[in-house]
């Protein structure tokens, strides 16, 4: 899967998001076994120090858990995904809201246009 | 401990000072971008550490030793230019240093070369730039050393050549060594460095850790260097 950053945020911050966003679209199912630090790092081509970052704050979300000898894996607890998942749509929802509001928007304009463009989904 | 460690250092070469007090430190398990326009003194320091030149005064530890046999055995150089014999066959050259240096692993070097489908019996001489410095390079990171210096290991080679050059260096990395990489190229590298150094005029002045410039500037390495060195 490809890899893509921004050059004015932690890389560490993104490669977090970036997981996370494999996990909540599936590309990274419940109890899916991850990569060791060194391959996640090569593929992203970061720093595995950096990489090590990421994974140690996905586990202390719960969103991972290491196994002493076997190495990390995706947490089974659905309700931990299902979670992240709202709060990742929610924040997507605050992000486009915004910016309907720079455009000048009402609710009411901004769920009429949502209807006709949502329709062919 | 410490791998690199100076103190008080200065170089001089006649009048004309290259390094005027650089104190450093690094620690093991950091690959480490030491960044600054040319000039600035980044290959002096490389070679003082190396123990190819000897300081005018204070200081430089590698892994607590001052550069000589034994520090020697626990660095390994990638010169900015190639010093390698180009007669010599990819074959010759990783029995050369199987020969020179007791801590190449042969089966490391295989594996990466193969990777890069280069025929043993090919002369350096016959390889592309891109080719050579990705030779030169694994022949460094062969090695089982507690320091990698790399002077300009990316200077001049395609997009597709950096790429592969630094997958080899992610890829070689042990907790228990650091790499210095210089270069002016930092956009290149920034995402596989933990921390920067900027020197400047023979000075450091500037060492911090990437996602820190990221958090507290939100500007990329490439950009502060910009502003810092603008003339």
């Amino acid at each position: 899967m490809p890899w893509d950053f921004r050059p004015d945020i932690p890389i560490y911050t993104q490669l977090i998001d970036q997981i996370q966003r494999q996990m909540v679209t599936g590309q990274l199912a419940p109890g899916d076994r991850l990569p060791s630090v060194r391959d996640l790092a090569t593929q992203a081509g970061v720093n595995p120090n950096t990489m090590q970052r990421a994974l140690t704050e996905l586990e202390r979300r719960s969103l991972v858990y290491s196994q002493r000898t076997s190495g990390r894996f995706v947490t089974e607890d659905g309700t931990v995904i299902q979670k992240l998942k709202e709060d990742t749509a929610r924040t997507q929802v605050r992000d486009f809201l915004a910016g309907m509001a720079q455009l000048g928007l009402t609710l009411d304009e901004i769920l009429t246009l949502i209807q006709t463009e949502g329709e062919p989904i | 401990m410490s791998i690199l460690e100076c103190r008080g250092l200065v170089k001089r070469f006649g009048a004309t000072p290259a390094l005027s007090g650089v104190d450093l430190t690094i620690q093991p398990g950091r690959i480490v971008g030491l960044l600054g326009p040319n000039g600035s003194g980044k290959s002096t320091l490389i070679k003082l550490a190396n123990g190819l030149l000897v300081p005018t005064a204070g200081e430089i530890l590698v892994d607590g030793k001052a550069p000589g046999r034994e520090s020697h055995a626990a660095v390994s150089y990638l010169p900015e230019r190639n010093s390698l014999p180009l007669w010599m066959t990819v074959q010759q050259l990783q029995d050369f240093y199987t020969d020179f240096f007791p801590d190449f692993r042969a089966d490391r070097c295989r594996d990466m070369l193969a990777r890069l489908e280069l025929q043993p019996d090919m002369k350096l001489k016959h390889l592309s730039k891109g080719n050579r410095e990705k030779v030169q390079l694994i022949l460094a990171m062969s090695r089982d050393a507690k320091l990698y210096l790399l002077d300009e290991p990316i200077g001049g080679v395609d997009p597709a050549a950096r790429d592969y050059i630094l997958d080899t260096i992610i890829r070689n990395y042990n907790p228990e060594a650091s790499v210095i990489i210089s270069t002016h190229l930092i956009a290149d590298v920034e995402n596989v460095l933990d921390e920067v150094v900027f020197i400047d005029r023979g000075q450091i002045f500037f060492q911090s850790s990437v996602d820190q410039i990221r958090e507290e500037k939100g500007k990329s390495v490439d950009a502060l260097f910009r502003e810092v060195y603008r003339c």
